[in-house]
């Protein structure tokens, strides 16, 4: 992975994150196809206004989500993190949505100890209709997160800097399936390229 | 001590097992031993110098072992739980091995000292506060003296209620100094009896979920799930923590997690396979108050 040089978009972007009367709060969501995603389509199509500082990830299902997808979203420079899923007795999978919610109970207590303020992470069941709860939560997400600043803490911990204008840009991963994969990006090698479409729904940031 | 070693003796006569594992006087104080001749069941001590958890030695990832044949192994009542919990994932059958239960008080901090130190509150290892096991109940057989209770230190919980306390910038603060010091050798991975992946996640590279170098980043990266894997399986024997070279509180992480999936699902990790772990397990009422 090649460094890129600094661009005077990414100088001007730290200049602005540092203001608190320009900071963007840049939020990763991760979402799952069957319910959040097609909430937030709904939201979309329904022209409703709301933040643009979310970008979403597809996956097939809040079981998927590791937590090392949060990790990494922090890592990658993200202020804040969506997780939002099917509600409970409506998983595609019949219970992908109940072994999250444990999962992410206790990883919020584990990354709140080790010093990750839970307020920059939300949770939320959003169905398919629920268009209009997706922009609530879009919304107050994002107005936390920008009362919190930013999250520099943790992605300028000690390490070799990393590009953190596109989140998503360095997490490119080879996919060696024929055709390539446009799929559901739930799937370790499905391209990046998934996310940026998946974030049109709520609109792109930056 | 010698219903120990008669008991060992006998298991290699009969042909029971053909290997024990057990602890022995080493010449830096106790140290694991693998006894293969009834002869030299001589060998075999228990004292409060016996931190190791030989349940380690069960661990799939240690394959060799079963290669000497079938074991039997001395279990304190925290092993006995890993071994409990190498039953309840499937990574061992309970006809493999023959558990050779001891009745422990308590054991010390460090296995190094030339005798056998009495427990005190100042001598005695953080896990053992708070053990129910006098006996383990899942061995095969039972042996040693009646102990009383480990003596009372609640050292650990204050420390993690004095971090809890702290407001959330300066738990960065102070977890970031720590994980400086991680140099990403995985001699915690490798002590522990339940981590048993045969390929661990910090060894997938396409995706790199970890960063391997050994930076503050990727150290927060791999002790988060670390941790995050033994939520609800961990059994506290702390030999994670015994085994770090530059001395991260591991037991911390580990026993805070113990405290969440207490207070969230009502789970204390248990020496009976059949309960099944919190992760991986679900109820349909679980409490979720942290969800919109």
């Amino acid at each position: 992975m090649t460094e890129p040089a600094p661009s005077a978009t990414r100088l001007d972007d730290d200049a602005r994150r540092a203001d608190p009367a320009t900071f963007e709060p840049r939020i990763t969501a991760f979402v799952c196809n069957w319910c959040t995603y097609t909430g937030a389509d709904l939201a979309g199509t329904s022209r409703l206004h709301m933040a643009s500082n979310v970008r979403i990830i597809r996956l097939p299902c809040t079981g998927r989500i590791d937590h090392v997808f949060i990790v990494k979203a922090f890592e990658r420079g993200a202020d804040g993190v969506i997780v939002s899923g099917c509600h409970p007795a409506d998983c595609h999978y019949t219970s992908g949505n109940y072994h999250a919610r444990r999962r992410f109970g206790v990883f919020r207590e584990l990354l709140s100890f080790m010093g990750v303020d839970p307020e920059r992470l939300t949770f939320s069941w959003v169905s398919a209709s629920e268009g209009a709860k997706w922009k609530d939560v879009v919304d107050e997400t994002v107005a936390r997160v920008r009362r919190l600043g930013p999250f520099d803490a943790y992605h300028q911990l000690a390490g070799p800097a990393l590009p953190t204008d596109d989140p998503f840009a360095a997490m490119e991963v080879r996919d060696d399936r024929q055709g390539g994969g446009r799929g559901v990006a739930g799937d370790t090698t499905a391209g990046p390229g998934v996310s940026h479409q998946a974030g049109a729904p709520a609109g792109g940031a930056s | 001590m010698t219903e120990l070693q008669d008991t060992a003796r006998r298991l290699l006569d009969e042909g029971t097992v053909q290997v024990v594992i057990g602890w022995e006087e080493g010449r830096r104080g106790a140290r694991p031993v693998f006894v293969r001749s009834a002869a030299d069941c001589d060998k075999l001590i228990f004292d409060t110098r016996c931190v190791h958890n030989l349940a380690t030695y069960l661990n799939p990832r240690r394959s060799q072992v079963m290669e000497l044949g079938k074991p039997a192994i001395v279990v304190k009542g925290c092993d006995a739980k890993a071994v409990a919990g190498l039953l309840r994932e499937a990574q061992l059958e309970r006809d493999q091995v023959v558990l050779i239960g001891v009745r422990c008080g308590g054991v010390v901090t460090e296995p190094g000292a030339a005798a056998a130190p009495a427990l005190t509150v100042d001598t005695v290892a953080s896990r053992c506060w708070g053990c129910d096991v006098r006996e383990p109940a899942s061995v095969d057989v039972l042996v040693g003296d009646a102990q009383p209770e480990p003596p009372v230190t609640a050292a650990l919980d204050e420390r993690i209620a004095e971090l809890d306390a702290l407001p959330v910038e300066e738990r960065l603060a102070f977890w970031t100094k720590e994980m400086e010091r991680c140099t990403q050798c995985y001699a915690c991975r490798q002590a522990c009896p339940l981590c048993f992946c045969e390929r661990c996640i910090v060894e997938k590279t396409e995706p790199q979920w970890i960063e391997t170098s050994p930076h503050a980043r990727g150290n927060f990266a791999w002790h988060l799930t670390r941790a995050q894997h033994l939520a609800g399986r961990c059994v506290g024997c702390g030999e994670c923590e015994r085994a770090c070279p530059v001395g991260i509180p591991l037991s911390l992480l580990n026993r805070k997690l113990q405290q969440v999936v207490y207070e969230l699902y009502g789970y204390t990790v248990s020496e009976d396979p059949s309960v099944p772990a919190p992760i991986g397990a679900y109820a349909v009422d679980d409490t979720q108050d942290f969800i919109e």
